[in-house]
């Protein structure tokens, strides 16, 4: 009754994921050995981050195949933490400012 | 297309997809995960709430990143590995992350060939993930070393920059490293019981006394894959910002 329920693929699909998780991590490494700085190096790595976050909750993780009810459950509210992340940002950029004109101009 | 669910009460309703789908999913009286077995709805409401923890770590490395006024000691030095004659930049993490995608890609083979009840073959790919896993938390380990005796990093400071450095280094991958650790404990106990044929017999298990099936393996995975997934932040955010 409940085997019904499980995730079957064909192991063609993991190994394709497998070797672009491969792909996506070395070429985010040649990001650093190359030194790229600046914005194209943040760029990127977020960029490749993402496609490998994605790809393993979709494929490995199966959400690619669940029901949206799922999906959008769990997907959802990790993505509000970015909402936590640019208060963080204001506040980070406050106490630095404010440490400047204390620490650096008193001593 | 949504037929009445009045012929029969198991998994053979015809569901609508999309919005209608979630609104059909979630209003029902019943539970709204459905064809999802409860373990594996539980397991992912954990990996939720385990999302905001690291969440809340990598947030605070954030800030105190931002906000300090020491310069922050540069990863991509900090961690180049001495090999042939030259420093190669970051090469030990480099590694690390190959061989934690690698346990992952064995995990999810070891899920399917669960589910066609290839007893040894499941069995054995976990135990591979296993190994990969204890190489990966061993690696930390020689990294953690590295950096406590041969550079001097201390949670509350360190010779190469900005104190934050060590505080945010260790709380992040040890407690990273702790569930790696964790998942190869569970590994191997789930990989004895495919081998032992504890899913097929029905016996109960050692300390819930329920009787498990092949979902076990794919709740596995679902924990397995998540450690893959925040090493993927980590790297990111981390070692290579």
């Amino acid at each position: 009754m409940a085997h019904a329920e499980g995730q079957q693929h064909p192991i063609g699909v993991y190994l394709q994921i497998w070797g672009w998780l491969f792909v996506l991590s070395t070429a985010s490494y040649l990001v650093d050995y190359f030194h790229i700085q600046g914005y194209l190096r943040w760029s990127l790595i977020l960029t490749f981050m993402v496609l490998k976050a994605g790809l393993i909750v979709a494929v490995f993780m199966h959400m690619f195949w669940e029901r949206l009810a799922l999906l959008y459950a769990i997907v959802v509210p990790p993505v509000l933490v970015l909402v936590f992340v640019a208060i963080m940002t204001f506040e980070g950029d406050y106490t630095f400012l404010t440490r400047l004109i204390f620490f650096q101009a008193g001593s | 297309m949504a037929s009445p669910a009045l012929a029969d009460t198991g998994e053979s309703v015809t569901r609508p997809d999309g919005w209608q789908g979630i609104a059909a999913d979630w209003s029902s009286d019943q539970r709204a995960f459905k064809n999802v077995p409860w373990g594996k709805a539980m397991m992912w409401i954990f990996l939720l709430s385990d999302t905001f923890v690291f969440s809340c770590f990598l947030l605070s490395y954030m800030t105190v990143r931002i906000s300090t006024t020491e310069p922050w000691p540069n990863p991509s030095e900090v961690f180049a590995l001495h090999i042939g004659g030259s420093d190669i930049p970051l090469i030990l993490i480099a590694i690390m992350t190959f061989i934690l995608i690698s346990s992952s890609g064995t995990m999810a083979m070891a899920v399917n060939f669960g589910y066609r009840r290839d007893r040894v073959k499941s069995a054995t790919l976990m135990l591979m993930t296993a190994a990969l896993g204890a190489t990966f938390v061993g690696m930390q380990a020689f990294e953690w070393t590295k950096l406590i005796v041969d550079e001097g990093v201390r949670p509350w400071g360190n010779p190469l920059g900005a104190a934050q450095f060590g505080s945010s280094f260790f709380m992040i991958t040890g407690f990273h490293g702790f569930h790696v650790s964790v998942g190869v404990l569970f590994l191997i106990i789930i990989s004895i019981k495919v081998l032992r044929g504890d899913f097929d017999r029905s016996r109960r298990g050692f300390f819930t006394s329920r009787k498990g099936n092949y979902e076990a393996v794919e709740i596995m995975g679902l924990y397995w894959h998540f450690v893959d997934l925040v090493w993927v932040f980590i790297f990111a955010l981390f070692y290579l910002w």
